[in-house]
């Protein structure tokens, strides 16, 4: 009877799965009991109570109002915040670079290709954490102080503690005129849209539509401006007591790690373009230049389109890359979330189980978010396909 | 599939387990005289307290501490050791039983006595929270750092310590933080920020890791209390005791005058209390399960308090420390070990 | 009538030769041109000088910075350390023991790698079973009755290769059996491996690492104590395994159905099927991935850094604060920057050349 139970595959499936099941739970009592009976044994406290009380450190950049006063669980935030503005910064400039190298990478003028090519080659093997300490110690650090700041028409200051840039004002007048321009762009692209359905029906473009849609978008701003009688202020970066004051100041710390992960990230981004337009068929670049197409607009009208399906999926797993990446700021002291919350909150509260577990939770709710988008997407793009 | 699976996993465990050593639920005592060595925490490298050298070889008041207790349980202040920790990882190393005890220049606080598991046995050293800056800044007072970045060791006492400080007189800082004190040394030397804080004993060791160590001057001010001390794991008093002995013993030593140099000659001596102190009479050992002569094994091998000090941080060693809070009480210091009786 | 084919001209000057060549691929048009010019210029502007910091005015020897009198480059920071930065501060006396570690590493691996060299099944299990253990061995000096060396005090290049080593070598099975739960037709199985991979391949090394080395203790019985290399190496054991159970899937996907059909009409069980027939197959096929996640394991063991383990990079990081050589980052740097770029470019040329075949 057993013999004949176990040689069926279906029992033996059965079988196989509930002695999982009980294994896995086994091993996860184990360790639960085990954390807990150290915890306890150390006296080591345990619950989020800790979210609630009063920090007591400071943060050097904070996107959300922060003092030493307010809580542990607003530094959660104020990191979390953090990384996000640096992979922000990030995946913008990782992509650019990244494509101008990928089709640079690709181009007829050999020493164009040679030079993306060694780009690709030295950047992508060379630890990440490596390049972040290059930029920090041995490129920015070298900067000199405050006082001998490198001046760039005494509007741009460049020293040791960073980029100090001035910065518009917003008023309620200017306030308007952000609005302006907003609404200008909206109108720009209902405009837009408009000729690309003239174009789709009569078969020829609508004349003179880039100076319409130009003008728009620079026009209104510039008018409601004009109406108002508001202008634009800037507050300048000034040299006060130890350090410059006013104006938006990039961190050395945050150029550092922007850099690095954008260097580093581009030469992946530049493989996944490379692979994304040879994957277009020869035939395709052809057929477009055989109705005269221009070597650029055959590349943009033709070969882009189609390459961005086979580019996107790995593209985004590149740009997860790059959000994970970002952590590495811990190691410079850029306060992203692994530094500020999974190093001196862990530090000053002692609760390791708890900080890590939140601080894994939010990239592992960031990473399943993207794929399941990215499903969807590629759902969508296999609809299209005919 | 399970059995199978335990197959392959069954080699990658035993390899793990290679580096994994068994210890059995004895005392703290035992595990060490079982070993015959003890595991004993300290920093990674900070001049005066703990330093290894090319070969190796640690120096320093925090590591002076373990020796003594070394000493006095193995009999061999050299049977020690050394596991470097980093600030993060100090008390897990401790509570984790890694190490069998902690000399890392660590702050004896309220929090860390009743929350982490940890007792303090006693304090080493008497120190507090000061200020490093430039000369060419021209500050005096710390009272003219408004506005200033200040480099700071992250997951420390010192960066809360400053921020009190700034926020109850009003002023403001950028908080630039390094995950070691070699980080904020490197941070302060190349310009980053204006201030360097953190203990006053370690303001003297970094200032030695500058490219210009006399361009910069230590503030007088002192923002904070902070004693630092061994740490045990709590729920062994045979060990706590032993460890906050053999830190009384040194001490106690100075106070009677007895060095690692005449200690040999005072076993003839009729003074009582060197008599107790040596364990020719008195309490003798037996009661932390020590052999009698522990404490004179801590200064034949190591020394008296006095003499760490002087040859650690004291005027024979580049740091050149004042001994100030840290003399004796007789001698206008708060040293004052409990008595040997 | 002409009987013989005229012979070929010869093709004109300007499309011959190195003119010829340049006129094709960098003066094309008065566009490329323009490029090709500015590029060399860029060049002109970039290569001479470091050429000229690097080499010829670099100074080679010295014991501390200031020994470096001339203008270039201070190499002399890594001249004088280079001992360190290779074998950490394992004992003079016992480094012998180090470079057999290496030396057993560089025959297994040229062994595996160099196809004219018969053997490689043989090769493989050495590789895979035999190599792990006598390299434990031989750095611990447990068992084998030498003078045991601590962990901590390992440290360099070595303490690189041990992490990748082990790393490696740990997570090929388990990903392995991952990529067959996740392909299995059991429903929790399936799940279980899913969810495992997802997990570790959603959160960033780093907090592995912090996790390894703060949460593991708290995680086994007060009596057991791993120490902190080997609590490093199960987080990148953990992290890696899932990295690999996505490659090696991707093999197992390659494979043909009527493969494991036919096993089954042999009479084969479901083990024997996938240890004869498909994953010999399967893995043949993803070597190349392989060694791309073997790249990138190879990269991401300098983060140890962050839990104070001494790599290469870090311990590059640690020469830097001495106060005798501050001001050579950028000397330590690439050196740093070049050890890995060789070892990781060269086994990317492998995997490429692997691709090709």
């Amino acid at each position: 009877m057993w013999v004949r139970l176990w040689r069926d595959p279906v029992w033996r499936a059965v079988f196989f799965q509930v002695l999982l099941i009980l294994g896995v739970v086994a091993v996860v009592a184990w360790v639960i009991n085990n954390t807990l009976t150290n915890l306890e044994h150390r006296g080591i406290s345990t619950g989020f109570d800790f979210l609630s009380q009063s920090a007591g450190f400071g943060i050097i950049q904070t996107l959300v109002e922060y003092d030493e006063s307010q809580s542990f669980g607003r530094t959660f935030l104020v990191g979390l915040l953090n990384t996000l503005l640096v992979s922000f910064l990030g995946v913008i400039f990782a992509t650019i670079l990244g494509f101008l190298i990928g089709v640079a990478r690709l181009s007829s003028n050999w020493l164009l290709a040679r030079l993306a090519s060694t780009y690709i080659e030295i950047f992508r093997n060379i630890p990440l954490l490596l390049q972040i300490f290059f930029w920090y110690f041995a490129v920015l650090g070298v900067l000199p102080s405050p006082r001998q700041s490198i001046n760039f028409f005494d509007a741009i200051f460049l020293n040791v503690r960073g980029i100090s840039l001035p910065w518009p004002i917003l008023d309620s007048g200017m306030e308007i005129v952000v609005w302006a321009g907003i609404a200008s762009l909206v109108l720009a692209m209902g405009v837009a849209g408009l000729c690309r359905n003239y174009r789709r029906t009569k078969g020829r473009p609508l004349p003179h539509i880039k100076v319409i849609i130009a003008s728009v978008i620079i026009g209104l701003p510039l008018l409601t401006a004009w109406l108002t009688n508001a202008h634009l202020q800037w507050e300048m970066p000034v040299l006060r007591g130890f350090n410059f004051s006013g104006g938006l100041v990039i961190l050395p710390e945050l150029a550092a790690l922007w850099f690095a992960l954008s260097i580093y990230t581009a030469a992946f981004i530049a493989e996944v373009v490379r692979s994304g337009i040879e994957s277009v068929s020869k035939g395709q670049k052809e057929a477009a230049a055989a109705l005269g197409l221009k070597p650029r607009r055959v590349l943009s009208l033709v070969v882009i389109p189609q390459a961005m399906r086979v580019i996107i999926p790995p593209l985004t797993n590149q740009y997860l890359n790059l959000i994970k990446n970002s952590s590495l700021a811990t190691a410079i002291g850029y306060p992203d979330l692994v530094s500020v919350f999974a190093g001196t909150t862990l530090n000053q509260t002692g609760q390791a189980v708890e900080v890590i577990a939140m601080t894994m939770a939010v990239y592992l709710t960031i990473s399943l978010t993207v794929s399941v988008l990215m499903n969807l997407y590629n759902r969508w793009v296999s609809l299209v396909e005919r | 599939m399970i059995r199978k699976l335990k197959k392959w996993v069954a080699p990658a465990l035993l390899l793990a387990a290679a580096g994994a050593q068994a210890e059995t639920s004895s005392t703290t005592l035992e595990t060490v005289l079982s070993k015959g060595y003890l595991s004993c925490g300290v920093n990674t490298g900070l001049p005066g307290f703990a330093t290894p050298d090319e070969k190796g070889q640690w120096s320093g008041m925090d590591v002076d501490v373990c020796r003594g207790v070394a000493a006095a349980v193995l009999g061999d202040a050299g049977k020690v050791k050394y596991i470097p920790l980093t600030a993060k990882e100090r008390f897990t190393a401790l509570q984790s039983g890694e190490i069998d005890m902690l000399s890392r220049n660590t702050t004896w606080t309220l929090t860390r006595d009743a929350s982490l598991g940890l007792n303090f046995a006693g304090v080493s050293y008497y120190d507090g929270q000061g200020f490093l800056v430039k000369k060419e800044l021209g500050v005096t007072s710390a009272k003219q750092l408004d506005g200033a970045a200040v480099c700071i060791q992250s997951g420390t006492t010192t960066e809360l310590n400053l921020a009190d400080y700034f926020r109850s007189n009003g002023m403001k800082y950028q908080p630039v933080v390094f995950d070691t004190s070699d980080g904020t040394a490197k941070g302060f030397d190349s310009g980053r920020c204006d201030v360097l804080t953190s203990d006053q004993s370690q303001l003297y060791a970094l200032r030695l890791r500058l490219s210009k160590p006399d361009q910069a001057v230590v503030l007088p001010e002192i923002i904070s209390k902070e004693p630092l001390g061994p740490l045990v794991r709590q729920g062994d008093d045979q060990w706590f005791n032993i460890v906050k002995w053999s830190l009384f013993a040194m001490i106690n030593a100075e106070e009677l005058g007895l060095t690692s140099a005449n200690i040999d000659k005072s076993k003839s001596s009729t003074d009582p209390s060197v008599r107790r102190f040596l364990g020719i009479e008195g309490p003798k050992g037996k009661g932390m399960g020590l052999k009698d002569n522990w404490a004179y094994q801590v200064v034949k091998q190591v020394g008296n308090y006095g003499e760490i000090f002087e040859r650690n941080i004291g005027e024979s060693s580049p740091l050149k420390i004042e001994r100030g809070l840290n003399a004796q009480w007789s001698q206008g210091g708060i040293l004052y070990a409990p008595p040997f009786r | 009538m002409e009987q013989k084919m005229i012979p070929a001209r010869e093709p004109p000057v300007n499309s011959r030769g190195i003119l010829g060549w340049a006129r094709e691929n960098l003066f094309a048009s008065p566009s490329q041109s323009l490029v090709t010019l500015a590029l060399l210029y860029g060049l002109y502007l970039f290569i001479p000088p470091f050429w000229q910091w690097a080499v010829m005015d670099a100074s080679w020897t010295g014991s501390s910075r200031s020994d470096c009198t001339t203008e270039g480059a201070c190499w002399a920071f890594v001249t004088a350390r280079l001992d360190q930065f290779i074998y950490g501060f394992y004992p003079d006396s016992e480094i012998w023991r180090v470079n057999l570690f290496f030396a057993q590493l560089a025959v297994v691996l040229g062994w595996l790698m160099i196809p004219r060299i018969p053997g490689k099944k043989m090769a493989l299990v050495i590789g895979l079973l035999v190599l792990p253990v006598t390299s434990w061995l031989i750095l611990t000096g447990s068992l084998l009755g030498l003078p045991p060396v601590e962990t901590h005090q390992w440290g360099g290049l070595m303490v690189t290769l041990v992490l990748a080593l082990y790393g490696m070598l740990a997570s090929l099975p388990v990903g392995v059996l991952l990529a067959l739960g996740r392909r299995s037709s059991m429903p929790v199985v399936r799940t279980f491996c899913t969810a495992y991979i997802e997990l570790w391949r959603g959160v960033p090394l780093i907090t592995v690492l912090f996790m390894a080395s703060v949460m593991l203790p708290l995680f086994v019985p007060e009596e057991i104590v791993f120490d902190k290399l080997v609590r490093a190496m199960i987080g990148i054991v953990m992290f890696q395994s899932a990295y690999m159970a996505e490659v090696v899937r991707g093999g197992l996907q390659a494979i043909p159905r009527g493969q494991v059909e036919a096993c089954q009409s042999l009479g084969m069980g479901y083990w024997q099927s996938m240890l004869l027939v498909v994953l010999p197959q399967a893995i043949r096929l993803v070597i190349p991935g392989i060694v791309n996640t073997f790249i990138a394991l190879f990269k991401d063991t300098s983060l140890v850094l962050v839990i104070g383990l001494f790599d290469l990079l870090s311990i590059v990081q640690a020469g830097l604060n001495d106060p005798q050589w501050l001001g050579s980052a950028v000397e330590g740097y690439l050196f740093a920057g070049f050890v890995f770029w060789l070892f990781c470019f060269g086994m990317s040329q492998y995997s490429q050349r692997l691709e090709k075949h």
